[in-house]
């Protein structure tokens, strides 16, 4: 039988404000344990929560992101469990009036097509604390540093068909909360992390089958390995002639399987109930249209707009517009290699698009990716990538050369034609001094132009590999192609 | 003045700010007639002597240096509901038995700033739940009018203290009748302000939707005066109202002419008979002040204990889920694991009754019995609030009895907790409609104090204290004192 | 509404309450009281009646600008912790 994997995710993103959502207390990372806990976040006797603005505010700006509603009306709830992590004994959450419902997002599927993914609901709620098992022979230690932190939790529709479509989904998710800045989308950090529903059903069936549910999954690859596990488990499990069980597991990185959580099982009884110490949280359409206004650029808006503005392929707006600073670096690459073009500056941008996106998303992202930096924290700046670029464009360099200069100007914080001349790394377009290096090629390896002339052309590129290694790699490649050409094929003619 | 220990907190100001006597001699009087009452009454779980006298002495000094205000110096106590920042506050439990709060409640910490001196901490039901003060875990509070009586609850310390004499007011809390029920059977006047008036910050949450913080007084008069100080809006208190406190004791004076009061006749069914004519009586005396008397009824009423007994345990049951042993409070000894640290020290800290509560709110909240309990209390409860809204637009004021019976005796109703219950089925209405309520005494059965309860719409502080007030002006109940407390 | 003592049970582990077995007699006894005096709700006809979570009608959520006011005072708040190290808060190994 064929098996068709459903999925759905529920993400858990930290908005990104200075204190907790119903208390004063900061919010930062990496605090000494308990140093960031007041009265409120350990649920000391007598103390009662108070709403946090932006927290809101954050909310509905996601809300309006995704097309979604965002309600009137919504209400806080108690989730009633104990747990050492949760103080009050409940977590202020929101069960039947969300703040946001009934949104969508589209992802790209491999095949270049697009999938719209509902967003079922995005609650408020607050964040529990950290326990820790390591070190204490038969204890627990708890801090309470990240209880209180405001998440919303956003949920989906079980759109989704396998793995590599969840994680296209939630990187989705991630790059939008960064663009609408309400996320830091760290996720080893735990400031954005998802549980991922998946059950399996025969295909061609509607019937969804027993679904299980996998907690906290802090990477894209733990996202993609526990989901695969999973289905993979599920399957051999009903072809087995076993059932799924309805249940909460967890997934072990070090093993990379999911396993089952016997201390949420016992007991899911939750006795939701609205929480009285909190009023009903009620917005208006002033308000609504005063965080609208406040939107970004989305990353759909900005692909398309980097297609029609620069002609970039889909593929390339859809890497660019990863990150809006990523997007932001290519713009004023491009646009500052375009200034001053004979057509105009946006005619002349959209000329070196292709060169710029490819500068960015190859050799710089290489460079990021090896020291392990975003974006923002690039050695290069666009000013200097693009007056680098401008020497490939004039033909002082190669793009050969100009891969090994952006290396350098990473590595030394030096500009591009500081490199260029310290290195004598420009180029000879001189024809004269091409000229003498062919021939001096050619008069050294005489059985291979015998070869050539007797019909072997692949050994062109032989000789274009000699006359580079001669010059250093600075001959300029389109010159030297062509003076090549004229050579061997004058020397044809001789032949001939 | 020689009897400074029957002085109104009206009269102490006056006294106080004369010269006539310093709050420390105030404070020293006070602090002895509670240790000679304390083994008799059980009035108070903690008393602060040093601290007491340091704050009265510094009340003095600002006495001196003209920086006082009319409360700058007025010994007080507070029920041990509220925290008092490096005093223990033990909510009545064995839970928070050694409990020092790091932080003041709004209320204590308002009060504090109008220089009233902190006497002590009052006895009360364990956290609250008890309408007998049977349920602390530090002992039952005895009734000084007949010390084999119940003092009513839950705020019974509060309402002893006063009663005895052993302190000229004190703060209490009403979640379905714990300050107007022990101030009825005590003799003395206890005021239920309007849900969110007075902030719940700092205050041990039993029901929170039910919860209030008000005081047990002598008089109306000295109502007014305190509530003045601990009333108003508290930003660390999402309930909180943001609304101005009026100048309660400016309106006492107001005359009755033409006040409506309504005549709740639910109330006077299942009422002792020989309760029913002190009843009566008042509102004869009110309608002798001008007032017009009318009948009217709120047929939703009698629902208000079953209303009750769903909505605050289901509250309850999640606010003290804190208490959990990890954090403060109550610990047992060498846990096995996680579940047993949780199930044992619940069960060791929490009394009979507080474990009841937990079990029932826990039920009504459980899936499967949420909409058959919960919700539907909740829709009845809104019944109800209509009920007394509907009539709020005929009279201005509700009036009846404030318990169905004097002070029963020790033991008399612990056996059935639903007996027990019903000691409130006048003043629970009050509660669930987040409405102010006062009673005062109104003369006595058997010996025993009964009170004349008054219930206002949202925000009638004033009225009541008004209408109380020219009550009070007119009789002496409220100055009778217990025989052997003089 | 009849309880049962296996209810009792079931509602005590959910509310993290150790009750010995002689004193579930009185609890469940307790329990059935009140539930059963609770049962005259259903008189009450409340077909379209909205519930009412809060007492004041009307009344929304304040929100609070977010600031950060609180500092560190985790020395003094531990000080009624049974069992702390190192500023962790310490309870019995919990399996996960």
């Amino acid at each position: 039988m064929e098996w068709e994997p459903v999925i759905g995710l529920e993400i858990h993103a930290q908005l990104c404000t200075r204190s907790k959502i119903f208390s004063a207390s900061a919010t930062a990372y990496g605090a000494p344990p308990n140093t960031q806990a007041s009265l409120v976040d350990l649920a000391y006797p007598g103390v009662l929560p108070v709403l946090n603005a932006d927290a809101v505010r954050m909310a509905v700006k996601f809300g309006l992101a995704i097309n979604a509603r965002v309600a009137r009306r919504s209400i806080f709830a108690r989730k009633n469990y104990f747990y050492p992590d949760l103080p009050k004994g409940y977590q202020i959450s929101q069960y039947e009036l969300p703040i946001v419902a009934g949104g969508a997002v589209d992802i790209m599927l491999e095949d270049g097509s697009l999938r719209r993914v509902g967003v079922t609901r995005a609650h408020l709620e607050e964040d529990a604390g950290k326990s820790m098992h390591e070190g204490l022979a038969g204890l627990t230690a708890v801090d309470l540093n990240r209880a209180g932190t405001p998440l919303i939790e956003i949920v989906s529709e079980p759109h989704l068909r396998s793995a590599k479509e969840a994680v296209a989904y939630l990187k989705k998710i991630h790059t939008l909360v960064r663009y609408l800045n309400i996320c830091d989308g760290n996720m080893q950090e735990g400031s954005f992390r998802c549980d991922a529903n998946v059950s399996v059903r025969p295909r061609g069936t509607d019937k969804l089958g027993t679904r299980t549910e996998t907690k906290n999954l802090n990477s894209f690859r733990y996202v993609d390995r526990a989901i695969n596990y999973e289905i993979a488990r599920q399957i051999e499990l009903l072809e087995g002639g076993g059932r799924v069980v309805q249940e909460t597991r967890l997934y072990d990185a070090d093993r990379g399987e999911t396993r089952s959580m016997r201390s949420k099982e016992e007991a899911n009884d939750y006795r939701y109930f609205p929480d009285p110490d909190l009023l009903p949280l009620e917005i208006d359409q002033p308000y609504i249209d005063a965080v609208a206004a406040t939107l970004p650029e989305l990353p759909d808006q900005k692909a398309q707009r980097l297609m029609d503005e620069y002609g970039l392929s889909a593929y390339d707006a859809g890497v660019l517009t990863a990150s809006a600073e990523l997007a932001d670096y290519f713009e004023v690459v491009a646009r500052g290699l375009g200034a001053g073009h004979a057509a105009g500056d946006a005619a002349g941008a959209k000329e070196h698009a292709k060169l710029a996106a490819n500068a960015v998303m190859g050799e710089l992202a290489g460079l990021l990716n090896r020291d392990g930096f975003e974006i923002g924290q690039s050695r290069v700046s666009p000013a200097s990538l693009t007056a680098l670029l401008r020497r490939v464009v004039d033909d002082t360099i190669s793009g050969k050369i100009a891969k090994d200069v952006l290396e350098a100007m990473w590595d030394e914080g030096r500009e591009a034609d500081a490199i260029i001349q310290a290195r004598g790394l420009t180029q000879i377009t001189d024809e004269g001094a091409i000229e003498r290096a062919i021939d001096a090629v050619l008069a050294g390896n005489p059985k291979q132009l015998a070869d050539y002339r007797a019909g072997k052309d692949k050994l062109f590129g032989f000789f274009i590999g000699q006359v580079q290694k001669a010059t250093g790699g600075k001959a300029n490649p389109a010159r030297l192609n062509e003076l090549l050409k004229k050579k061997l094929g004058g020397a044809e003619g001789h032949g001939g | 003045m020689t009897d400074l220990h029957l002085a109104t907190v009206a009269q102490l100001s006056a006294q106080l700010q004369s010269g006539g006597v310093s709050s420390v001699e105030l404070t020293r009087m006070l602090l002895a007639r509670i240790e000679q009452h304390q083994r008799e009454l059980n009035a108070f779980i903690t008393v602060s002597a040093e601290s007491a006298l340091q704050e009265a002495a510094r009340a003095d000094e600002r006495r001196r240096a003209g920086t006082a205000g009319p409360l700058t110096g007025i010994p007080i106590a507070h029920k041990d509901i509220f925290c008092t920042r490096g005093e223990k506050t033990t909510c009545g439990s064995r839970m928070l038995a050694d409990f020092v709060s790091p932080y003041d409640a709004t209320v204590v910490e308002r009060l504090r700033a109008a220089g009233t001196v902190m006497l002590g901490k009052t006895n009360m039901d364990e956290f609250a739940m008890g309408s007998s003060n049977e349920t602390s875990y530090f002992g039952p509070v005895r009734n000084p009018w007949n010390t084999s009586r119940v003092p009513g609850g839950s705020s019974g310390g509060s309402a002893v203290a006063v009663a005895a004499r052993l302190a000229p007011a004190a703060t209490a809390t009403d979640t379905g009748g714990s300050i107007r029920q022990p101030a009825a059977l005590c003799g003395v006047t206890g005021i239920k302000p309007t849900y969110g008036r007075v902030s719940r910050y700092g205050m041990i949450a039993f029901a929170s939707s039910l919860d209030q913080g008000g005081l047990i007084t002598q008089s109306a008069e000295d109502a007014a005066l305190l509530l003045a100080e601990m009333a108003g809006f508290d930003a660390r208190d999402s309930t909180s109202v943001e609304m101005p406190v009026p100048d309660y004791a400016a309106a006492l004076e107001q005359p009755l002419k033409g006040l409506k009061i309504g005549v709740l006749r639910e109330f006077f069914e299942g009422l002792d008979a020989s309760i029913e004519p002190l009843i009566r009586a008042a509102l004869a005396l009110l309608h002798a002040q001008g007032a017009v008397i009318k009948e009217v009824s709120l047929p939703h009423l009698p629902l208000s204990v079953p209303t009750y007994y769903v909505v605050a345990p289901a509250e309850c049951s999640s606010n003290l889920a804190r208490f959990d042993g990890v954090r403060y409070g109550h610990r047992c000894e060498a846990p096995r694991d996680l579940t047993d640290l949780y199930e044992r020290s619940r069960a060791q800290g929490f009394g009979a009754e507080v474990k009841r509560r937990i079990m029932v709110g826990t039920y009504v909240l459980s899936a499967g019995y949420y909409d058959a309990y919960y919700l539907k209390a909740q829709q009845v409860r809104e019944l109800i609030s209509r009920d007394f809204e509907q009539a709020f637009h005929e009279v201005d004021v509700l009036a009846g009895p404030t318990t169905p019976t004097a002070a029963f005796e020790l033991g008399a109703k612990t056996h059935d907790p639903v007996t027990m219950y019903l000691n409130d089925i006048y003043t629970i209405g009050a509660n669930l409609a987040g409405l102010p309520a006062i009673s005062v005494p109104c003369g006595f059965v058997g010996g025993l104090p009964a009170g004349l309860q008054l219930i206002g719409p949202h925000f009638s502080e004033g009225r009541l204290l008004n209408v109380a007030h020219r009550y009070q002006r007119e009789t002496d109940w409220h100055q009778r004192l217990p025989k052997g407390f003089v | 509404m009849t309880i049962e003592r296996s209810d009792v049970e079931s509602i005590a582990r959910l509310a993290r309450l150790a009750l010995s077995a002689e004193e579930m007699p009185q609890y469940v006894e307790g329990l059935a009281r009140i539930l059963g005096m609770v049962e005259q709700l259903k008189r009450a006809d409340t077909a379209g009646v909205a519930p009412m979570a809060h007492p004041l009608p009307g009344q929304r959520a304040r929100l609070r600008t977010d600031a950060v006011t609180e500092a560190d005072q985790h020395e003094l708040y531990q000080r009624n912790a049974p069992q702390v190290r190192s500023g962790l808060y310490l309870v019995p190994r919990v399996v996960e």
